[in-house]
Formats: C-alpha cells, sequence, structure tokens
C-alpha cells in the first residue's frame, strides 16, 4: 500500500503539531519517523489510522487495505487472554463473525505466534508475559487481519538492547513476509539502522530532513547532525519543560 | 486600564464566577456526550448488534459481585426501620400494619434506591475505572484501529446486563430486606406474629408496586451502567484521570438515580 500525505496540519488549541507536512510512503517500504519529544511524530501514526483527524490536508492510500498499528506499551486487552487479544478483530468484526471455526482459529493463532517466535503462550494473561513477549503478541494480533500497512509506534520503548533487537527484526521479517508497508516512530538509532529505508525527521510540526539511514548517519545536515549527537546545542531548540 | 482588568479577575466573586462557569460548561460537556453515547448505545441494541457472551459476563459480574453488599445494605435499612417503626405501631395499636408500612417503604422506595447506591460504589466504580484504564493505556485506541466500536463493545453488554440483573438484584433484596424487617419487628411485641405480618404486607402491596419497582430498577441498572462507563470512557492522560473518572462517575450516578427516583414518583405516585 502506498501512502500519500500532503499538506497535513494538527494544531491542539494554538499548539502547532504538524505544519503542513507532505511526504509518501512507497509500498513495501519501511519508512522511519524520528525527532525530539513532542515534535508530532505519533500524531502522524494517529492521523493515518483516523485516530485523530487532521485540521488540514490529506491523507490517501493506492488501494483499500487493512491498517493496523502496534502501540507504544502494546495496547493488548488485559482483560483477555493472548488468543482472545490475537483473535480480536475477528471475533468481534462484524464480516469476520462465524467466518472461522474455533480450530480456524487456534491454527491460526498458532502460526501467527510462530511467525512472532513465541508458542504455547495462548491461554496465559497479558500480566503473566515479559515486555518483550506482550510486544510480540501484538504484532502477532496487527498482522492477523492481513494488514497491508502496519504502523510502530515506538516499538522498542521500554525494552532491553537483545528485546529492541528481537522486535526490529521481527519489523523487517514481517514486512518481507506479508509485503506489507510499514511507519515506525522511533527514537532508536539501532531500529533506524536495522529497519529502515527511508528517514524523515520532525521538528516543531516540519520535516527538517529526509533520506536514508546512510544520510542521517553522514550528518551532513545541522539537523541531524543535532540528533545524531544527541546534543542540546544546534538548530532544534529543546525546551526542557517538553520532558 | 490593564490594572483594574487585574484587580477585577483577583476578586473572590471572579473567581467563584469563573469556576462556576468552568463546572457549568463541564456538566453540559458531560451530559451531551453522554447522550451521543446512548443514542449510539440505541442503535447498536435496536439493530441487535450485540454478543449474548459479552451480556452474560457482565451480567454475572453485576449480579453476582453485587448482591452480598446489597443485601447486607438493603437489609440492615429495613431492620433499622422496623427497629424504630415496630415499636411506635404497637404502642399506637397498629401492629397489624407493620408488615404492609414496611413493604411498602422497602418495594417502592429503599429497596431499589439502596440496591442502586451499593450497585454504583460495587459496580459502577469499577466498570468506570475499568473503562478508564483501557482508555489512558491505549487499548480503546487499539480497539478503534482493529475496527471494533467501544461503544459496541464496552458499553452495550454492560448496559443491557445493568437493565436485566437490577430488576433481580432489586427484588431478592428486598424480599430479604422485608423478611429480616419482618423478623425484627416480631421480637418487639408478641402481638406482631410472622402470618400477621404477612397478612399485612399482602395488604399493603400491589403488584402495581413490584412492576413499578422492576421498571426503576431496570432504569436504574441502565443509567448506572451507561454513566460509569461513559465517564470511565472520557479519562484521558494518566492514573489521576482514573480516579477522576471513577469520582465523576460516582457522583453523576448518584444525581441521576435520585432523578429518575423523582420522576417515577411524580408519574406513579403524584
Amino acid at each position: 500500500m502506498t501512502v500519500k500525505i500532503e499538506n497535513l496540519t494538527k494544531k491542539f488549541g494554538d499548539k502547532v503539531i504538524l505544519n503542513n507536512i507532505s511526504f509518501t510512503v512507497n509500498t513495501g517500504e519501511i519508512l522511519a519517523i524520528v525527532g525530539f519529544s513532542g515534535s508530532g511524530k505519533s500524531t502522524v501514526l494517529k492521523l493515518i489510522t483516523g485516530l485523530l483527524e487532521a485540521d488540514s490536508g490529506t491523507i490517501t492510500t493506492d488501494k483499500h487495505g487493512e491498517i493496523a498499528m502496534v502501540f507504544q506499551y502494546s495496547a493488548l486487552f488485559d482483560s483477555l487472554n493472548v488468543f482472545d487479544n490475537i483473535t480480536f478483530a475477528l471475533q468481534e468484526r462484524k464480516e469476520f463473525k462465524g467466518k472461522y471455526s474455533e480450530e480456524q482459529l487456534k491454527e491460526m493463532v498458532a502460526q501467527k505466534l510462530e511467525t512472532v517466535g513465541l508458542k504455547n503462550i495462548e491461554e496465559k494473561f497479558p500480566y503473566e508475559l515479559s515486555g518483550g513477549m506482550q510486544k510480540r503478541v501484538s504484532f502477532a494480533r496487527a498482522i492477523m487481519t492481513e494488514p497491508t500497512l502496519i504502523l510502530y509506534d515506538e516499538p522498542t520503548a521500554g525494552l532491553d538492547p537483545v528485546a529492541s533487537t528481537i522486535i526490529e527484526d521481527y519489523i523487517v521479517r514481517l514486512r518481507n513476509e506479508t509485503h506489507s508497508t510499514a511507519i515506525v516512530v522511533t527514537h532508536q538509532l539501532s531500529t533506524i539502522k536495522r529497519c529502515a529505508d527511508r528517514v524523515i525527521m520532525l521538528y516543531h510540526g516540519d520535516i527538517v530532513f529526509t533520506g536514508t539511514p546512510e544520510e542521517l548517519e553522514s550528518m551532513a545536515t545541522p539537523y541531524t547532525k543535532q540528533f545524531m549527537e544527541a546534543s542540546v546545542e544546534g538548530p532544534m531548540q529543546i525546551n526542557v519543560s517538553d520532558f | 486600564m490593564k490594572r483594574i482588568e487585574y484587580f477585577i479577575t483577583q476578586t473572590a466573586t471572579y473567581q467563584f464566577a469563573r469556576i462556576i462557569r468552568a463546572q457549568t460548561f463541564d456538566f453540559f460537556e458531560t451530559f451531551g456526550r453522554m447522550a451521543i453515547r446512548f443514542i449510539e448505545v440505541l442503535k447498536y441494541i435496536l439493530t441487535g448488534q450485540f454478543s449474548y457472551k459479552h451480556i452474560m459476563e457482565q451480567s454475572a459480574h453485576f449480579a453476582i459481585d453485587s448482591l452480598p453488599i446489597t443485601l447486607t445494605i438493603v437489609s440492615m435499612t429495613s431492620i433499622i426501620l422496623a427497629v424504630q417503626i415496630a415499636p411506635e405501631m404497637v404502642k399506637q395499636g397498629g401492629g397489624n400494619f407493620i408488615g404492609g408500612l414496611l413493604a411498602i417503604v422497602t418495594v417502592r422506595e429503599m429497596g431499589t434506591i439502596m440496591t442502586g447506591f451499593a450497585i454504583i460504589s460495587m459496580i459502577g466504580s469499577s466498570m468506570a475505572s475499568e473503562i478508564a484504564t483501557m482508555k489512558v493505556t491505549d487499548q480503546v485506541s487499539a480497539m478503534k484501529v482493529l475496527h471494533v466500536s467501544p461503544i459496541k463493545y464496552l458499553f452495550v453488554p454492560r448496559i443491557i446486563a445493568g437493565a436485566l440483573m437490577m430488576p433481580l438484584i432489586a427484588t431478592v433484596s428486598s424480599t430479604v430486606g422485608v423478611f429480616c424487617g419482618g423478623f425484627v419487628s416480631s421480637l418487639t411485641s408478641p402481638e406482631v406474629t410472622g402470618l400477621c405480618f404477612i397478612n399485612s404486607v399482602k395488604l399493603g402491596l400491589y403488584n402495581r408496586d413490584i412492576g413499578i419497582m422492576l421498571l426503576k430498577a431496570s432504569c436504574f441498572g441502565a443509567a448506572i451502567a451507561h454513566i460509569s462507563s461513559s465517564c470511565g470512557y472520557d479519562a484521558e492522560g494518566g492514573a489521576k484521570s482514573v480516579g477522576i473518572a471513577t469520582t465523576k462517575a460516582v457522583v453523576w450516578s448518584f444525581i441521576a438515580i435520585v432523578i429518575i427516583d423523582y420522576i417515577f414518583a411524580l408519574i406513579f405516585y403524584f
């Protein structure tokens, strides 16, 4: 699925979160959106999924397809076990109701769990799983409806380096296996290097850099230099009260 | 001019007016949101878009979890009433009417409203905090992204369960309450026998009263479930907003059932 974003603007009260931004994500591409906290990265994802409405601008896709999102802290339904979490959409949505038997659902869940490197945890509840496992279960839930666009909101937040690496590998693996497009909001350099085909950097609602991870690493612009060096000195003014 | 403006804004009257204005806006905003959501709930119910499995789950939660506290509160209220009323009535020669009076008070008013209060504190607060937690931990957003309506999944089963279970709980608790009151009354005087008490209940209570109690309890149940769910759904931010949502749900539910009770009294007994 190709996603085209044109002149997107979003304000919360007087505060401009996204200021007339435009970019395209091509089919099969993994686009990383980076930037400091409060730069509007997660807002882009919420606008794409329809959780928020844009003040102006358009988001268009080249075909109708399922959009899935992996949330920062997994957002698994804590009153449901892993099986019910993963099959939630298939059990609750009108178009899927009755389409699959219990046996088929069990088979599908086992298969999706295997895709994310897990097995025999269908009966467990989210609180019984580690952060990395919860994240992978949320991946399995996201791919259950075979989405053509997967959005990841800081997928490695709160995970140790090894768990982060595993998650990053799954992002690439899911793209390769499902041929889906992906947008990853992240702060983490390892996620950008290991996953992204292209990177855009947001600052105060504007796109200040577009390029490949290698171009980002080359620190050719003052913005990329400040970001890569994690410096408080540079064109991006850090408001301490935002943290 | 700016100095005058500054002094005006610092006065207690101005601050009070500002708070009143904010509270009024908040009231109408909350009420409006509740009304819009209720219309959506009705749409799902009338088009049969609900899951029996979820209704059963919520009903079990609604009825079983709340029954012990409801029975305790309603029974104790009836016992307190009996302790205060029975000796006076026996003194004035009205011992034969204790059952009827107690049954009327319990069935028409105390049983249902006390059940309502118990349900609010036990179930309503739990519903509000559960949904509020789901909201602040992005579970509701996840539901929306999966194209499942939170109103359909979270509100509808709770409201139907509330409307169906509350009459049942009110009936059980009122019945137990009247009998507890009867038992205590019989201890006050040898005149008040069990048979005398039951006969008085039969004479004092009409089928109409029971019908009105069931209808009122059903409205209470639906209102508590809807208000609690809606207040929980309005939560935004973190743990603090979960607390605010829960408090708001309890306060709004208390006010709502008192208003509903008043409307029922006006329609059926005025």
